[in-house]
C-alpha cells in the first residue's frame, strides 16, 4: 500500500468518463498508429463534451515492442495520430502488462492533482509478421541469459507452470481446454473479438501441441488493436458522462524476470500482491465482485488467476471452471469480452483493452454478453510470465 | 579458486564458467543465499559481500515442457524438452534436458547438468550447458 492510496481506502481514485476499443483482429494494412487513432475515435464519439487537445493534459500508453514494426517512441507518435500534439506522452513498456501500468500511470497522474484529465490506453500490431518472428518477439519479455538462451518461449513459460499445476493439484489438460471452451462462447458474444466463434471440448483438445501440455486453443491470439480510456478525477466526471466508472482499487507488484526464482511455480506473487493492494485501496473482498477479465494469456494462466485472485482456494481453479462458475450465468463470470483467448492479445493494447470491457459491462452497454446488473468488476493484466501485475477494481459510479 | 574470487558477480563470468565446464553461483557471505544467476548485490539481504560457490549440478526436475513451435534459431530442434531442475544445494536451474525420449521425461526425474562449450560466432558469444539423465 503506497501513499494517498492509503487516504483514499473506499473512495475513487479516478473516473473513467469514455473509452474506446478497436476492432481486433488481423488489420491489414493498418499499423499501431491507425489502430489507435481508430480507439480514440470511439472514446471521443462518446464522450461529446470534451474536447481531446484542450482538455487531455496527458497520454500514457502501453507498447510492447518496437520490434513488430521497426518502430519506437511510440507516445508522440500515438498522441499525434489521436490528435493530441502537443500534449505530453509517455509510452509504458512492461511487457503484456504495458496498459494495465499506463494505466495505473494515469491514476497516479490524476491524483498527484497535476492531471485532471488524462488519456491512458495501449496498442500493438502483430500479425503482419510469421510466427516464429512473433515468438522470438514476445519472448524478449522473458529472461534472455537463462530462459530464451535455453530455447523457452511463452508458451513454454506457462507450460512449466501448468505441468507444475498437473503435478501438484491434479489439474487436466481438459479443464484447461474448458478455459479456452468457455472463452471463445464468450468471444463468439463479441463483434470486436478476432475469433468470433465456438470451439468444442474436442477440436480444442486435439489441436497441434505448441509446447506441452500447452495446445494451439490453450494460446491466446496474435492479434492486432488498440484501446483506450478517458480519465479525469472523480469529482468532474459528471461534466462528460452520466455513467461514469469509478476506479476503486489499483494494484501493481514485480516478481523475479526469471521463472526459476520464484518461490512458488504454481502462482503469481507479483498478482497476488497485485490483488490485495487493489482489494485493500478498493474496501472489497472477491466475493463482492459481479464480473472478472483476467490474463488468459494460455488457459492456465486463466486458472492460476482464479486462485491469485481469491475466487477459490490454491488447486481449485481446475474446478471453478469446470463447475461452469466462471461463464456467463455463473456466480463471476471470467472473460466475458472472450479474454486474449478469442477475443485476442494485442499485447500492448490487453490492460486498457480488459478495463474497456469492464467498463461496458458496468454501463449495461454489452449487448449480448451483458451481464445484469452488474455493479462491480476487477481487470488482471500480467506482463511476460508474470514479471509484473496489476489489478484494477472498477464501480459504476 | 583464488582467480575465480575475483570474477566479477555477472552473468557474463557464469557463462565464461560454463566454457569452462563449470556451474558456479555466487553465495551470500552474509546471509547465506546462493545467487543463480549471480549478481553484483544480494536480492534479499543487500549485501556485496559474496564469494564464487562450485554446483555439483545434480538434481530433481521439478518441472518441463516439449516445445514444438520454437524460435527461429531453434525450430530445427524441435520437439525439443526444457525444464526446471531443483539442484541439491537449493537453487533452482532452467534447461534443456538432452539425451531422453520427449515421452520419457516425468517430473521428479534425477538429472546432471553437462556443457556444450562450443562458442557461438556472435553476441553474446556464450557457451551452453543443459541437463541428462544421472
Amino acid at each position: 500500500m503506497r501513499g494517498r492510496l492509503c487516504e483514499l481506502l473506499g473512495q475513487p481514485l479516478a473516473a473513467i468518463v469514455s473509452a474506446g476499443l478497436s476492432k481486433f483482429g488481423v488489420r491489414e494494412g493498418l499499423y499501431a498508429r491507425e489502430l489507435f487513432a481508430e480507439a480514440a475515435r470511439e472514446a471521443y464519439d462518446r464522450c461529446p463534451n470534451l474536447s481531446p487537445k484542450r482538455d487531455i493534459k496527458a497520454l500514457f500508453v502501453g507498447h510492447k515492442g518496437e520490434s513488430f514494426e521497426h518502430q519506437g517512441h511510440t507516445g508522440p507518435t500515438l498522441s499525434d495520430w489521436a490528435g493530441l500534439i502537443p500534449t505530453q506522452a509517455t509510452r509504458i513498456e512492461n511487457a503484456c502488462a504495458s496498459s494495465g501500468v499506463a494505466l495505473r500511470c494515469g491514476i497516479f497522474a490524476i491524483l498527484s492533482g497535476m492531471c485532471d484529465i488524462v488519456m491512458v490506453g495501449g496498442v500493438e500490431k502483430m500479425t503482419h509478421r510469421t510466427t516464429a518472428e512473433a515468438t522470438e518477439f514476445l519472448a524478449m519479455a522473458s529472461d534472455f541469459p537463462f530462459e530464451q538462451w535455453h530455447g523457452l518461449t511463452f508458451p513454454g513459460l506457462y507450460a512449466l507452470m501448468a505441468t507444475a499445476h498437473m503435478q501438484r493439484y491434479g489439474t487436466t489438460e481438459e479443464q484447461m481446454a474448458m478455459v479456452s471452451v468457455k472463452n471463445h462462447y464468450h468471444g463468439a458474444l463479441n463483434p470486436k473479438a478476432h475469433m468470433q466463434k465456438e470451439v468444442t471440448l474436442e477440436k480444442a483438445m486435439s489441436s497441434r501441441v505448441i509446447a506441452w501440455p500447452l495446445k494451439l486453443y490453450d494460446c491466446s491470439l496474435i492479434t492486432d488493436g488498440a484501446s483506450c480510456l478517458i480519465l479525469t478525477k472523480p469529482e468532474i466526471a459528471r461534466k462528460f458522462t452520466d455513467t461514469p466508472v469509478h476506479i476503486i482499487g489499483s494494484g501493481q507488484a514485480s516478481d523475479t524476470i526469471a521463472l526459476h526464482e520464484r518461490e512458488d511455480l504454481t502462482s503469481l506473487k507479483a498478482a497476488k500482491v497485485a490483488a490485495q493492494e487493489a482489494y485493500k485501496t478498493a474496501g472489497v473482498k472477491p466475493r463482492d465482485l459481479d464480473i472478472a477479465e483476467v490474463h488468459d494469456c494460455f488457459t492456465i494462466a486463466e486458472i492460476i488467476a482464479y486462485e491469485d485472485l481469491g475466487f477459490c482456494k490454491p488447486g481449485d481453479g481446475g474446478r471453478l471452471v469446470e463447475e461452469g462458475a466462471t461463464k456467463i450465468g455463473g456466480k463471476i463470470p471470467v472473460n466475458t469480452s472472450g479474454g486474449l483467448k478469442s477475443k485476442g492479445h494485442p499485447v500492448g493494447a490487453t490492460g486498457t483493452g480488459q478495463a474497456y470491457e469492464v467498463y461496458l459491462q458496468l454501463t449495461e452497454q454489452a449487448e449480448r454478453r451483458q451481464v445484469s446488473g452488474a455493479e462491480m468488476g476487477l481487470a488482471h493484466n500480467v506482463g511476460g510470465s508474470g514479471a509484473t501485475a496489476t489489478v484494477h477494481i472498477l464501480r459504476r459510479g | 579458486m583464488k582467480m575465480e574470487e575475483v570474477r566479477p558477480f555477472t552473468v557474463e563470468s557464469f557463462y565464461k564458467f560454463v566454457s569452462e565446464r563449470k556451474l558456479m553461483a555466487a553465495k551470500c557471505v552474509d546471509c547465506g543465499f546462493v545467487l543463480l544467476p549471480p549478481r553484483p548485490l544480494c536480492p534479499h539481504c543487500h549485501s556485496s559481500n559474496l564469494t564464487w560457490t562450485q554446483l555439483k549440478g545434480a538434481g530433481k526436475l521439478e518441472t518441463f515442457t516439449i516445445i514444438h513451435v520454437a524460435p527461429p534459431q531453434f525450430q530445427a530442434m524441435t520437439p525439443y524438452v526444457v525444464g526446471i531442475v531443483k539442484l541439491h544445494e537449493g537453487p533452482r536451474l532452467p534447461g534443456m534436458i538432452h539425451n531422453v525420449k520427449p515421452q520419457e521425461v516425468r517430473v521428479g526425474m534425477d538429472l546432471r547438468v553437462d556443457f556444450d562449450t562450443a562458442l557461438p560466432s556472435q553476441w553474446p558469444m556464450w557457451p551452453r550447458y543443459f541437463f541428462r539423465l544421472l
